[in-house]
């Protein structure tokens, strides 16, 4: 290659380490903004604060789902399988709603560990399946399991 | 390869190559987009929990894919403008940034038709979705820096630097899934793994990003023709093609 080439490709990689390093710093630096919603083993370490507008995602566990039949109030705990916060809202749940689905809720934590949301959003995963592998799948969990003798275990949404 | 690479050097190399180029890329690129997406929005099965509304991944997903890589390349046409000094790179580059431009608007906007239903919101201000934006205003960007300086070499010169310090958004986009809690999920597809999805709704998802690639790689050429006539309007070749009616 031609020195002055040799020279110039050595400018612009120079450029490009350079300004990803920088980046790389700002973002680490900023994780925690970065990061859209606090775990709830996050919450329960006490790293989330208190009465402050923050987000909290998990799944929501199964069976923890109460429904106030007054009112829209809905309770409801998300988990990430280690710990556990309890959530309370009030309005109307996405479609994707469902017990061991994930959701992001927007709220305050207040003083006794219970997280008051003005918003549920749902989220959902990167598996597609189509209703019919879904059902085929869960026979065959279901099969499993009370081959096993173990519990039944009904899996997501249904 | 040095050769090809040393030949893309001539502005009339590339004419000729691209018009040969430009049926097979538009007519077999039409063919499998519009297969993909018909058997897509058509004939695949929905899914289990979305219904139909997924459907709208065999637009989303192409025009997300084909945003980033549009970007790649150009930031490859970078370091080729600012090394080699080849001015077909820059004609490359100036020629796709509104496409990309536009394809990442399209990849926001079927984001957000498909955020609403499904998340239960339009927007929010996750790391996917912000990297997202912040691409589609580096393209602006490099659109508006190319634009407003009027020599073609410092204009190149500066699109490229631009260009490629914007480069390290990509990364950033790619795993800002992994990296960072967000609401937006993991890439289903995965170069190392099989697709978490069923088949009968990845191979039409496959043919359409193919499609779109081949009929970016058309719109491309066009663009570049285009670009290249104006930029050599002087030059003895262009005004025998011209002469010619325009047939090569």
């Amino acid at each position: 290659m031609h020195p002055i080439r040799k020279k110039r490709l050595t400018i612009v990689l120079f450029l490009v380490v350079g300004v990803s390093v920088a980046v790389a710093l700002t973002t680490y630096a900023l994780r925690q903004n970065i990061n859209l919603f606090y775990d709830p083993s996050q919450i329960a370490a006490g790293e989330a604060p208190v009465d402050v507008r923050i987000r909290a995602g998990g799944m929501v566990e199964e069976d923890s789902v109460i429904r106030d039949p007054e009112s829209l109030m809905v309770e409801f705990k998300v988990t990430d399988f280690s710990s556990s916060v309890l959530v309370e809202y009030t309005g109307i749940l996405p479609d994707l709603f469902a017990e061991g689905q994930g959701v992001v809720a927007m709220g305050r934590l207040n003083g006794q560990g219970r997280f008051v949301a003005d918003q549920v959003l749902a989220k959902h995963d990167e598996n597609y399946m189509p209703p019919e592998v879904n059902e085929a799948l869960e026979k065959a969990a279901n099969k499993r399991a009370s081959e096993s003798g173990g519990q039944l275990e009904t899996s997501a949404g249904y | 390869m040095w050769q090809i690479f040393h030949k893309l050097g001539s502005p009339k190399w590339f004419y000729g190559i691209a018009s040969r180029l430009m049926p097979w890329l538009l007519w077999v690129g039409v063919a499998l987009f519009i297969a993909g997406v018909i058997w897509g929005l058509a004939f695949a099965p929905p899914e289990r929990l979305q219904g139909n509304s997924y459907r709208i991944i065999y637009i989303h997903v192409p025009a997300a894919f084909l945003a980033q890589s549009v970007y790649v390349m150009m930031a490859v046409a970078a370091v080729v403008t600012l090394v080699w000094r080849m001015k077909l790179a820059d004609v490359f580059v100036k020629s796709v940034a509104p496409i990309g431009a536009l394809l990442t608007f399209l990849a926001l906007f079927t984001g957000a038709v498909w955020g609403k239903p499904t998340w239960g919101t339009w927007w929010v201000w996750d790391a996917r979705l912000t990297s997202m934006l912040i691409l589609m205003l580096l393209y602006a960007g490099a659109i508006a820096l190319g634009r407003a300086i009027q020599d073609e070499k410092s204009s190149a010169r500066a699109v490229a630097v631009l260009v490629l310090v914007g480069v390290v958004n990509i990364p950033i986009i790619q795993y800002s899934v992994e990296w960072w809690n967000t609401l937006h999920q993991p890439s289903t597809f995965k170069l190392t793994e099989k697709p978490k999805m069923a088949s009968e709704m990845w191979v039409p998802l496959l043919m359409a990003i193919l499609g779109l690639y081949m009929l970016f790689g058309w719109l491309a050429c066009l663009r570049m023709q285009t670009e290249v006539l104006v930029r050599e309007g002087r030059t003895r070749w262009v005004k025998e093609l011209i002469q010619q009616g325009g047939t090569r």
